[in-house]
């Protein structure tokens, strides 16, 4: 009898210990594969690493590298232009048709389909079409010049002053729906009887919308920003898609360049402290992001 | 009658609101066209010869069309010196997601589970953390991903491919749970455990059934995003085991011969096909991720 009261009192110690033993190995996978290996690629950017590993510190000698390499500012000036372009058009785009969509029309969820369906698709596929439209001897060059303006010249694809640009374009294309769609969200959240009241006082439409509307959205601009921030640091594919980088390295951004470092060249070190570099980056707008939306929601 | 929204520019009646209501469509209008000109381009481009794209504009509707291209994209286009076209790549792409999904799926739920009706110490605190490798840039842990894909004999496989996406996918498909369990009254588990319940009892028979929503939308969210990738594909894989992300890059990308962008159109629409069909039959959900899930790239 001794025995199973023993048993019982093991199992119901394994039943209240169950939901941390199913937690821990997937803790620990975290720790390994995130924290781990940020830990291992820090390390890295302290060292001489080349082609192979190596694992003595030699101080700041990759960052003082990456600084003073041109291609990198190449990368930094165009994830600038990128980034800026991107959030500032994707999020003009998105309000407006957030807003536009906010007018009790009727075909709203076919609307919204097509407005969002770019968000579903691969920058690789899309990608592939822009290249298409924008080819100067086939695409939207071609037209006009067909049109009868022989001297049109759209040829910013290939152009290396101008080809971070055409980046510009597709990514908006592709993400200023999504915009919309957390634009329209946070419209649907505003109080209806603040609109009324709004609506009692005879205020116009351009007037509820500057007024209190949108200064009661704040919250949600700032995640809008956040968001597509995140998608421009991290942007990859897209470049790769249309230029490849190209033309030489114009279209270089921090991503496709650690890349190049990591895979193409094999210089482990300098491509560990430019991940350690866009990793800084993201923590400086992700953590509080995080920190106060974690509170917030505990709160 | 339907609650009326008193939001909108245009809620008076008369001439002026009709023109108002006029003006509005056609901008909503126009930027339907503007969203789905590259579709049509892709579409159009995929069904003309060769000869119809250099005569004719890339915006003309096809005058003949012929799904040679498609036959070749498929089963016959060179992804650089292999010409089978994109078929075991797409292949590959299934045999990745599909575990991939499901993995991280089952985890991400039990994880939830697990830190919001089983709270423990330390459980906010472990989801925190957690929750970080969701918005890593993944280019931080490429380098020694690949070295422990390495060692575990896993370098340029499909497996290999599951693992890194299971892994990574867990920190978001974590957060979709725990927000959707957070909102399952805590009672409901309460009175289950009163009953004698255990963990995997309630989770099975109460939790699991009432959570097809977020089931729905997590499932949804990492296939898009599995099937998407093209970071992980391209710096863990190579030749045959691409998926087919990387295979349609090297379609578009190969110089030699006569650049056929028919093809190319074609293979970019088979291998966005999967992801937008989920899209069109599932739309709704997709959003709910879209919003749920926010900070992914």
């Amino acid at each position: 009898m001794a025995g199973t009261g023993f048993l019982t009192t093991l199992s119901r110690g394994f039943e209240r210990r169950l939901p941390l033993i199913v937690v821990s190995p997937l803790f620990a996978l975290s720790l390994f594969f995130v924290y781990g290996f940020i830990a291992w690629t820090v390390w890295i950017s302290f060292t001489k690493s080349g082609v192979m590993p190596v694992y003595d510190l030699s101080g700041l000698a990759q960052y003082e590298r990456l600084w003073t390499t041109p291609r990198w500012y190449v990368a930094l000036k165009n994830l600038f232009i990128f980034s800026s372009l991107f959030i500032g058009i994707s999020m003009a785009l998105g309000i407006v048709l957030a807003i536009l969509l906010d007018q009790r029309i009727r075909v709203e969820g076919v609307i919204r389909t097509i407005y969002l369906y770019p968000m579903a698709l691969s920058f690789i596929v899309t990608g592939t079409a822009w290249k298409w439209i924008l080819n100067p001897g086939l695409g939207i060059e071609k037209l006009v010049r067909d049109w009868g303006f022989p001297d049109f010249t759209f040829d910013w694809l290939v152009n290396p002053d101008y080809a971070i640009y055409t980046i510009v374009i597709a990514g908006v294309w592709q993400s200023s729906g999504y915009a919309m769609a957390l634009f329209l969200a946070g419209l649907r959240s505003v109080d209806d009887e603040v609109l009324k009241a709004a609506a009692i006082d005879g205020a116009g439409a351009w007037r509820t919308y500057t007024r209190i509307v949108l200064p009661s959205m704040r919250p949600v601009f700032l995640s809008v920003v956040i968001i597509l921030a995140h998608l421009a640091i991290k942007s990859f594919d897209l470049v790769v898609a249309l230029t490849g980088g190209g033309p030489g390295y114009a279209t270089d951004m921090p991503a496709t360049f650690m890349y190049a470092f990591a895979f193409q060249r094999s210089e482990l070190g300098m491509a560990a402290a430019s991940a350690v570099m866009m990793l800084a980056t993201i923590c400086a707008i992700i953590v509080p992001y995080l920190y106060s939306e974690l509170r917030g929601a505990r709160r | 009658m339907r609650a009326r929204r008193t939001s909108g520019i245009v809620h008076r009646s008369g001439p002026g609101a009709w023109l108002l209501r006029g003006l509005l469509f056609t901008i909503l209008g126009l930027f339907c066209l503007y969203y789905l000109f590259p579709l049509f381009v892709m579409l159009a481009t995929s069904v003309k010869s060769l000869a119809e794209i250099r005569e004719g504009s890339f915006l003309a509707f096809p005058r003949d069309i012929s799904f040679e291209a498609w036959a070749k994209a498929w089963g016959a286009a060179c992804v650089g010196v292999r010409c089978d076209g994109l078929q075991p790549y797409f292949m590959n792409s299934v045999m990745m997601a599909v575990p991939a999904v499901l993995l991280s799926t089952t985890l991400g739920a039990l994880n939830g589970y697990a830190l919001t009706k089983w709270r423990f110490p330390g459980a906010d605190i472990i989801f925190a953390l957690m929750l970080f490798g969701a918005f890593i840039p993944f280019q931080v842990v490429l380098l020694p991903m690949a070295r422990t894909l390495g060692e575990l004999g896993l370098a340029g496989t499909v497996p290999g491919l599951i693992l890194v996406h299971t892994v990574y996918g867990l920190a978001f498909t974590t957060l979709f749970f725990r927000n959707f369990f957070i909102g399952v009254p805590d009672g409901i588990v309460q009175a289950a455990k009163v009953d004698g319940a255990g963990f995997f009892g309630i989770f099975f028979r109460i939790v699991l059934p009432m959570s097809l929503p977020a089931i729905v939308v997590t499932v949804i969210w990492q296939f898009t995003q599995i099937w998407n990738d093209f970071l992980f594909g391209v710096a863990f894989t190579v030749g045959d085991s691409n998926p087919v992300t990387v295979a349609l890059n090297n379609v578009v990308n190969t110089s030699t011969g006569v650049k056929e962008y028919n093809v190319d159109m074609a293979a970019a629409i088979i291998a966005g096909l999967p992801t937008l069909l989920v899209y069109v039959v599932a739309g709704a959900y997709f959003v709910r991720g879209l919003s749920a899930g926010a900070v992914k790239g």
